[in-house]
C-alpha cells in the first residue's frame, strides 16, 4: 500500500482526481437513484402546488429563519405520530423548493399545523407570543401586521418555480400577482376564478384580520392553515407507504 | 508584457462580476439586495485597480514565501471569530430571554442565527484554513505561492463573500438552507474565488521543491476540492430575477433534503474535519518538535474519511420520508467513519510522544492536545447519534446543538487557536507570543466555557427529547410541548454562561494577538531569503 500511495504523492493532479473519484461515491449512491426510483415519492391524492398568496407566505417563513426552531417532518416514531399527526410522506414536500424540514424542535413540529388553530389565534400569537402561550420563547412578530404584501415579484416567482419543476400553467403564473390579493379578500368575488386554477377548498378569506388591506401576515398565515392540510389520507394505500 | 493566464481570467471574472454589481444595484427594488450590488461592484473595480496597478509586477519571487495574504487572513479570522462568538452569545441570551430578540425584523432569533454559524464557520474557519493552508503550502513545497496577484484576490473576495452573507440575513436575504443560507449572487462569487483558491494551491504544489506530497497538504485538498463539489451541487437554484435576491432550490422535498445533508454533514466533514486535520498534521508535530507518529495511519485515516463521509449525511434525516435504505446506508457508513477518525485522533495523541512536558509549558500545544480528546469526543458521539434508536431521542433536541459546539468549540477553535499562538509570532517575525499568561487565560476560559456549554446541552437535549416520549397511565403525554420548553431555560442561561466565558477567552486571544502584532521584530539571526517581508 505505501509504495502505491508514495507514487501518488508525486502526482498533485492525479492526487486531486483520486479525491474528487473516491468523494464523489456516496452522492452517486444516495442521491442520484432519489431522482429515478420510482416510488422514492408516492402517489397521493390532493397534492397541488402552493397559491401566490401562501407561496409568498413561505416565503415569508423562509426569510425569518422559522425554519431554524420549527421542523416541518413528522417521523415515523410513535411519540411524533401521537402528537403531530400522520407521519409526513414524501408527496407532502415534493413541490417545496426548497424544503423545509427543519433540524431542531425549539418549537413544535409544524408539518400538520393547518387547520389546528383559527387565524384569529395565528394573528395573536404571532404577534405577541407570550400573551397566548405563557411560557414561550419565541420572538413576537407583530410587524408582520404593518407591512404590505409585496406582489409584484410573484408572476415571476411562479415562473421560476415552473423552471425547477412545479407544474404551474401559464395562466397561474399571469395571474399570481392578483390571485394573491383575491385569495386574501373574500368581497373581491373571484373565488370561481381561483378555484378554476387552484381547485376548490382553498382558504379563501381575510387572514389576519384586517380586510381593507392585504398584508405580510395575511401571507404567512395563509401559508401556515395549508401546512399539511392537502393529501386525502382517506384515500391513501397503505402498501403505497412501505417503501 | 505577455497576459499570463492567471491575470486574464483574473480580469474577466473581475469585469463579470462588476457588471453584475451594477446590475443588480440598478434593477433591485430593494434597498438591501441593492446595497449588495454595489458592494459587488466596488469590490469588483478594487480589484480591477489592484490588478492593474500590479501589471508590471515582477514574475514570482522563488526565494521568498508570500505571507502577506496570509497576515489578511490571519486579522480576518479573528475579527470574525469575535464577531461570530458575540452573537452566539447573544442568541443563547435570547433563548433564555425571549424580549431579547427586541421582535423587530432584523434582530430576531431567525434571522440572527445563520449571522452566528456564517461568521464562525465560514468568516473564522474559512479564513484560517485559508490562511493556514496558504502557509502550510509554501513551507512543506519549499515554494513561494504561486500567482503574484491572485491569492489576495481569492482571500478579498472570500471575505466580501462572508460580508454579503452576515449582512444579507438580518436584511432578510436567505435561501434557508442551513450553512449555505447565502443567495445565488454570493454562491457565484464563492464558486469563482474557490477556484481561484484551487488553482493558486495546485500550481503552488507544482513548483514543489520537495517530491512528495506532505500529508498535511492532501487535506487541505480534500477540503478545497470537495467543498467545492458540495457547493456547487447543492447550491443549484433558480433566480427569480434581478428585482428581488430571492432564488428557488432546483430540487424539492426529498430530494432537496437529501442534497442539502449531504452538503451539510460534509461541510462539517471537509472543511469543518478535514481542513482542521490539514492544521493539526503541521502545526502539532511542529509545535511539539516530534514527526507524525504513523505514515500508514495518515493514509487509512485520510482515504477513509474521504470515502466514508459523503455517505454519512442521510443520519440527518433518521425516521423522515427518506426512503429507509438511505438511512440504513448513512447509519453503517458513520459507524464505520469512527475507524478513520479515531486513526487520525491515535496519530495526533502518539505523536506529542516524548513531547509531554509541552503541553504543559506551552499553551499552544495544550490547545492542540485538547483539540484532539474534543475531535475524539466528537467523532465518537457523532456515530453513536448516528444509530437509529438513539437518533430517534437526539433528533430535533438541543443535544445536537451541544454535539456541534463540541466540535466547533472543543475541536476547530481550539485547534486554530493553538496554531495561531505559533503562527502570529512566525508570520510577523516576533520573538514569540505577547503574554503566555494571556494565552493560558485563555485556555481555561475556552476549557470552562466549552465543558459547561456542552454538558447544558447534553442535560437539556435528552431532558427535552425524555419528556416528549412520555407518556401517563391514559396513555396520553404526560407534558404539553411548552412545558418542555419551560424545563429548558436553567440550561439556556447555563449556555449561556459557557458561551460568555468562551468570547471572553477569545477576546483576551485576540487582544494577545494585536500585541504581539504591535510589538517589537525580531532580532534577524536567520538568512533573509527565508523570511518574507
Amino acid at each position: 500500500m505505501s509504495t502505491h500511495h508514495q507514487k501518488l504523492e508525486r502526482h498533485s493532479i492525479a492526487f486531486t482526481v483520486m479525491i474528487l473519484v473516491v468523494a464523489s461515491f456516496g452522492g452517486l449512491v444516495e442521491i442520484a437513484p432519489l431522482f429515478t426510483i420510482e416510488n422514492t415519492v408516492e402517489k397521493v391524492k390532493g397534492m397541488r402546488p402552493y397559491t401566490p398568496l401562501e407561496l409568498a407566505g413561505r416565503d415569508i417563513y423562509m426569510r425569518e429563519g422559522c425554519y431554524a426552531c420549527h421542523s416541518q417532518m413528522i417521523r415515523t416514531l410513535k411519540s411524533d405520530v401521537d402528537r403531530y399527526g400522520h407521519f409526513s410522506l414524501a408527496a407532502e414536500s415534493m413541490y417545496d423548493h426548497p424544503f423545509l424540514w427543519g433540524s431542531k424542535r425549539t418549537g413544535p413540529d409544524l408539518a400538520r399545523v393547518g387547520g389546528k388553530y383559527s387565524d384569529a389565534w395565528h394573528v395573536a400569537h404571532l404577534r405577541d407570543p407570550r400573551a397566548i402561550v405563557g411560557g414561550s420563547i419565541m420572538p413576537g412578530y407583530a410587524f408582520l401586521s404593518d407591512r404590505l404584501l409585496v406582489t409584484r415579484q410573484l408572476p415571476q416567482a411562479l415562473g421560476a418555480l415552473a423552471l425547477a419543476g412545479v407544474p404551474y400553467s401559464q395562466e397561474q403564473i399571469a395571474n399570481a400577482a392578483s390571485d394573491a390579493h383575491y385569495q386574501a379578500d373574500p368581497d373581491a368575488e373571484f373565488e370561481d376564478d381561483l378555484a378554476e386554477r387552484y381547485g376548490t377548498g382553498l382558504n379563501v378569506r381575510d387572514f389576519d384580520g384586517d380586510p381593507r388591506r392585504v398584508t405580510e401576515m395575511d401571507a404567512l398565515v395563509a401559508y401556515l392553515q395549508v401546512l399539511g392540510t392537502l393529501v386525502d389520507f382517506e384515500s391513501l394505500n397503505r402498501e403505497d407507504l412501505v417503501r | 508584457m505577455a497576459l499570463s493566464i492567471e491575470r486574464f481570467v483574473g480580469w474577466i471574472a473581475i469585469i463579470g462580476f462588476f457588471f453584475l454589481g451594477v446590475a443588480i444595484g440598478g434593477y433591485a427594488k430593494t434597498p438591501a439586495f441593492a446595497l449588495h450590488g454595489w458592494l459587488i461592484a466596488a469590490a469588483a473595480a478594487w480589484g480591477a485597480r489592484y490588478l492593474y496597478e500590479n501589471a508590471s509586477d515582477a514574475p514570482d519571487r522563488p526565494l521568498e514565501y508570500n505571507d502577506e495574504v496570509i497576515r489578511f487572513t490571519v486579522i480576518a479570522a479573528v475579527v470574525w471569530a469575535t464577531l461570530g462568538f458575540l452573537v452566539g452569545v447573544v442568541l443563547s441570551l435570547q433563548l433564555a430571554a425571549p424580549e431579547l430578540n427586541g421582535d423587530m425584523p432584523w434582530t430576531n432569533f431567525g434571522r440572527l442565527r445563520p449571522v452566528h454559524t456564517t461568521a464562525v464557520i465560514l468568516g473564522f474557519g474559512g479564513n484560517a484554513l485559508i490562511g493556514t493552508s496558504f502557509y502550510v503550502v509554501q513551507r512543506t513545497s519549499r515554494a513561494r505561492l504561486a500567482g503574484e496577484s491572485l491569492p489576495l484576490l481569492v482571500v478579498v473576495f472570500y471575505n466580501l463573500f462572508v460580508v454579503l452573507a452576515v449582512t444579507g440575513y438580518p436584511l432578510g436575504i436567505t435561501q434557508s438552507r442551513e450553512y449555505a443560507e447565502p443567495e445565488w449572487y454570493a454562491d457565484l462569487l464563492l464558486t469563482v474565488a474557490w477556484l481561484g483558491y484551487l488553482a493558486t494551491y495546485l500550481r503552488t504544489l507544482a513548483r514543489r521543491a520537495e517530491p512528495h506530497i506532505y500529508v498535511a497538504n492532501w487535506y487541505y485538498l480534500a477540503f478545497i476540492v470537495v467543498i467545492a463539489m458540495l457547493h456547487v451541487v447543492n447550491n443549484l437554484a433558480v433566480p427569480v430575477s434581478l428585482e428581488t435576491p430571492k432564488s428557488y432550490s432546483l430540487f424539492a422535498g426529498v430530494q432537496d433534503a437529501m442534497t442539502q445533508w449531504w452538503y451539510g454533514h460534509n461541510a462539517v466533514g471537509f472543511l469543518l474535519t478535514a481542513g482542521f486535520l490539514g492544521m493539526l498534521y503541521y502545526f502539532l508535530p511542529k509545535a511539539a518538535g516530534r514527526p507524525i507518529y504513523s505514515y500508514r495511519m495518515s493514509i487509512v485515516g485520510f482515504w477513509g474519511i474521504t470515502f466514508f463521509y459523503l455517505w454519512a449525511g442521510s443520519h440527518h434525516l433518521h425516521y423522515t420520508a427518506l426512503p429507509e435504505w438511505v438511512q440504513v446506508l448513512g447509519m453503517t457508513t458513520s459507524v464505520i467513519l469512527l475507524i478513520p477518525s479515531w486513526a487520525s485522533v491515535f496519530n495526533g495523541m502518539f505523536t506529542l510522544n516524548g513531547a509531554w512536558d509541552k503541553v504543559r509549558t506551552d499553551p499552544a500545544v495544550r490547545f492542540m492536545m485538547v483539540a484532539i480528546l474534543f475531535y475524539a469526543l466528537a467523532t465518537f458521539e457523532g456515530s453513536f447519534m448516528a444509530i437509529k434508536p438513539v437518533n430517534a431521542l437526539s433528533h430535533y433536541t438541543d443535544w445536537t446543538v451541544g454535539h456541534v459546539h463540541a466540535g466547533a468549540l472543543g475541536w476547530v477553535a481550539f485547534m486554530t487557536f493553538g496554531a495561531m499562538y505559533k503562527l502570529v509570532p512566525w508570520l510577523w517575525q516576533r520573538e514569540g507570543i505577547y503574554s503566555l499568561r494571556l494565552e493560558a487565560w485563555h485556555f481555561w476560559l475556552a476549557l470552562a466555557g466549552t465543558l459547561i456549554y456542552v454538558g447544558a446541552m447534553w442535560n437539556s437535549g435528552i431532558t427535552q427529547a425524555l419528556m416528549w416520549q412520555t407518556y401517563d397511565d391514559s396513555g396520553n403525554f404526560a407534558f404539553p410541548f411548552i412545558d418542555t420548553v419551560e424545563a429548558m431555560k436553567p440550561y439556556y442561561w447555563l449556555r449561556a454562561i459557557g458561551g460568555l466565558l468562551y468570547l471572553v477567552g477569545a477576546v483576551l486571544g485576540a487582544y494577545n494577538i494585536y500585541m504581539t502584532v504591535r510589538g517589537p521584530a525580531k532580532a534577524r539571526t536567520t538568512p533573509a531569503m527565508v523570511t518574507a517581508e
